[in-house]
């Protein structure tokens, strides 16, 4: 019967695409540990101090295999690092810009419109650097994972030893946050991993955290115009609705209804 | 054609191209049965997002470059360069899944009051035909963002023509423009999503044309007899319509600003690759219910001609349903099983956004089995053998009786 089924499934194609896995991946259950963030909420808004800690985290940890390409150094006044910061940033990596004359390629040091430098020329480069494994660009990383932010917080903090019996692959390592509960990247984040010019907690769960709430205002660097906006619209129509009820009840009382 | 105002100019125009006229005919004056409820506002409510995502769809067109190499960041450059991209973008994504469910809930309310009956045929029938090209003109559009579902929703639907005998194969190559989805696979998605929502005002059109002849039906199922039954349209229906706006909007916003992806899958902020299938490939939410019937057959051509039949059979539904009564208000019994039948398409909604396994696939398969048992055998039966309530003489009656009560 089960054969039955599956043979039928893969005649309607993508089906049988989308059972295949989950049927592999059966007892492979992951580990999610929801957090309170700030950003959460009608009234959520970013931890600007935080954002700036993330920001180096990624700078000394993340960066050496991550890009991180939709980010512009400009942008980055966004949470509050000065132009001469964000110029003085931009200018410690090179970039291609066109060709000069003789037709050679004309390198000139980065400008805050750049993106930031990615850590590999190209995909080949990457893979052959990491043991055939991608390092995935994380601009979007916390809206392209269910429970982006809570997801990426989980696989940081949760690397440990492998349970009995279960078979880790070369070079991989044991993380129950990730499906499968195998990964290529290696625990990256301890305790004292970075120190902090502000005096904050460079315990891992706190790096952690720190990271990626920089990793959500990475995706979504529009959240906070975004609420602010929402509000009012929301009075706007609330008072509008209001309005429109009353006119409503109004008129519909020269009818006999 | 008389006066419509003593303006000379708007005489002088009206009386070469009467289209003040038309529109004090039957935008102001249209006798509209004086009893609906509020379940009669999602049909302007559909309107109006129509026309919302119009315009911002013509505004992200603006921005957004339909080719395989750029398109995924040219959506990324809304949301992060445009003014005011980010806010243009959730109101077109959302606002895909709002038509929907306004639209849903529109059908619903038509299949409950018996919308379908003599003589509003033809307006059901136009009514499903803006449902399928509604379903076409979303389909693509997800297709454009050109993520990961994106291109695997499209690789996936599209090879559903090719269960079609012989001559399958051919025409998902003439759809595609090639052989598999690719480049000219997304220019001639983006041409079609720009081109389908006109086609869908004209048929809107059509569908208001039919709607202003017929008359609206009402939660009585029975016909107005007189201007005592009626209001015009205009203030008590436009100021009616207007509240409902309101309190839809806040709906949407709420969506817009404050869960602007709940409605979507994260899968598609990661760029299209086709060398790297999606764990999961789920239809968005509106789709679902259909994707259900789809699996629910071990036969490809069979789960394919079971999905288009669960929407062309609606057309049928005029004569499937043979009860002389329109409201299920006076139905005791068929009342009963069209709230079954709505629990039973929601029930594929979910199980069409359920891995394929068991029990998902057996309880897909019986609810499945429901959707055409209702609509082949219950409804006929019904109709036959139920003995309505008797019906209010006429809607004022029902009305002014209600008062006193």
């Amino acid at each position: 019967m089960r054969k039955f089924l599956i043979a039928a499934f893969a005649a309607v194609g993508f089906s049988a695409i989308a059972s295949a896995p989950v049927m592999a991946s059966g007892g492979t259950e992951t580990l999610l540990e929801k957090q309170a963030w700030t950003w959460q909420g009608v009234f959520g808004h970013y931890d600007k101090p935080q954002l700036r800690r993330g920001l180096q985290v990624y700078r000394e940890v993340c960066a050496a295999c991550h890009s991180l390409n939709l980010v512009r150094y400009r942008n980055l006044m966004e949470i509050g690092l000065t132009e001469e910061e964000v110029k003085a940033y931009a200018a410690q990596f090179e970039y291609q810009d066109g060709f000069d004359d003789a037709g050679e390629p004309k390198i000139r040091p980065g400008l805050p419109a750049d993106a930031l430098k990615a850590p590999f020329p190209n995909e080949k480069a990457a893979r052959a650097a990491n043991g055939g494994a991608l390092p995935p660009d994380l601009s979007l990383m916390a809206k392209a994972r269910p429970n982006g932010p809570d997801y990426l917080y989980t696989l940081l903090t949760a690397y440990r030893d492998p349970p009995a019996g279960f078979h880790l692959m070369d070079g991989m390592s044991y993380n129950p946050a990730f499906p499968g509960n195998q990964i290529g990247m290696p625990q990256m984040i301890f305790d004292e991993t970075v120190t902090y010019a502000d005096g904050a907690s460079n315990e891992r769960h706190a790096i952690s955290r720190d990271v990626v709430a920089f990793l959500n205002w990475a995706a979504e660097p529009e959240l906070e115009a975004r609420k602010s906006l929402g509000l009012k619209v929301m009075l706007f129509l609330a008072v509008f609705t209001a309005l429109f009820y009353a006119l409503k009840r109004q008129i519909w009382k020269r009818v006999e209804h | 054609m008389s006066s419509v105002s003593n303006n000379k100019i708007i005489k002088w125009v009206d009386d070469r191209l009467p289209i003040i006229s038309m529109m004090q005919h039957s935008a102001v004056e249209y006798p509209t049965p004086k009893n609906l409820s509020y379940w009669w506002n999602f049909g302007s409510l559909a309107g109006l997002v129509l026309v919302i995502m119009i315009l911002s769809g013509l505004f992200l067109a603006m921005n957004y470059a339909a080719n395989t190499g750029l398109a995924f960041l040219s959506v990324e450059r809304i949301m992060r360069d445009v003014n005011y991209g980010w806010l243009i973008r959730y109101i077109h994504a959302n606002g895909a899944s709002m038509f929907f469910i306004v639209v849903y809930l529109h059908i619903v309310r038509g299949f409950y009051y018996g919308s379908y009956k003599p003589p509003r045929e033809i307006l059901w029938w136009l009514g499903l035909i803006i449902m399928l090209v509604m379903m076409g003109t979303a389909f693509m559009g997800y297709v454009l963002p050109w993520g990961q579902m994106s291109f695997w929703g499209a690789t996936v639907i599209t090879n559903l023509f090719s269960a079609i005998p012989l001559v399958g194969e051919h025409i998902v190559t003439w759809l595609w423009g090639g052989f598999s989805v690719d480049n000219p696979t997304l220019n001639r998605f983006f041409a079609l999503h720009f081109l389908l929502p006109f086609v869908l005002v004209g048929i809107v059109v059509l569908h208001v044309w039919a709607l202003h002849t017929v008359k609206s039906n009402n939660p009585l199922g029975i016909d107005m007899k007189g201007p005592q039954d009626s209001l015009p349209f205009h203030p008590y229906y436009t100021v009616k319509d207007l509240f409902g706006v309101g309190v839809f909007m806040m709906f949407f916003m709420a969506f817009v600003f404050w869960a602007p992806n709940f409605l979507g899958h994260p899968d598609n902020y990661i760029p299209a690759n086709p060398m790297v299938t999606p764990a999961h490939i789920v239809p968005e939410w509106y789709f679902l219910p259909f994707y259900a019937i789809l699996r629910a057959v071990p036969d490809k051509l069979g789960g394919v001609l079971l999905m288009f039949g669960a929407i062309v059979i609606l057309a049928a539904m005029p004569w499937l349903d043979t009860s002389k009564v329109r409201s299920c208000t006076f139905r005791p019994i068929y009342k009963w099983f069209v709230m079954l039948f709505i629990a039973d398409c929601v029930l594929l909604g979910y199980i069409g956004g359920k891995p394929a396994e068991e029990p998902y696939i057996l309880i897909g398969q019986f609810a499945t089995a429901w959707y055409f048992i209702h609509l082949l055998i219950v409804t006929p039966l019904v109709g036959w053998l139920e003995k309505p309530r008797p019906l209010p003489e006429s809607i004022s009656a029902a009305v002014t009786k209600k008062e006193a009560v």
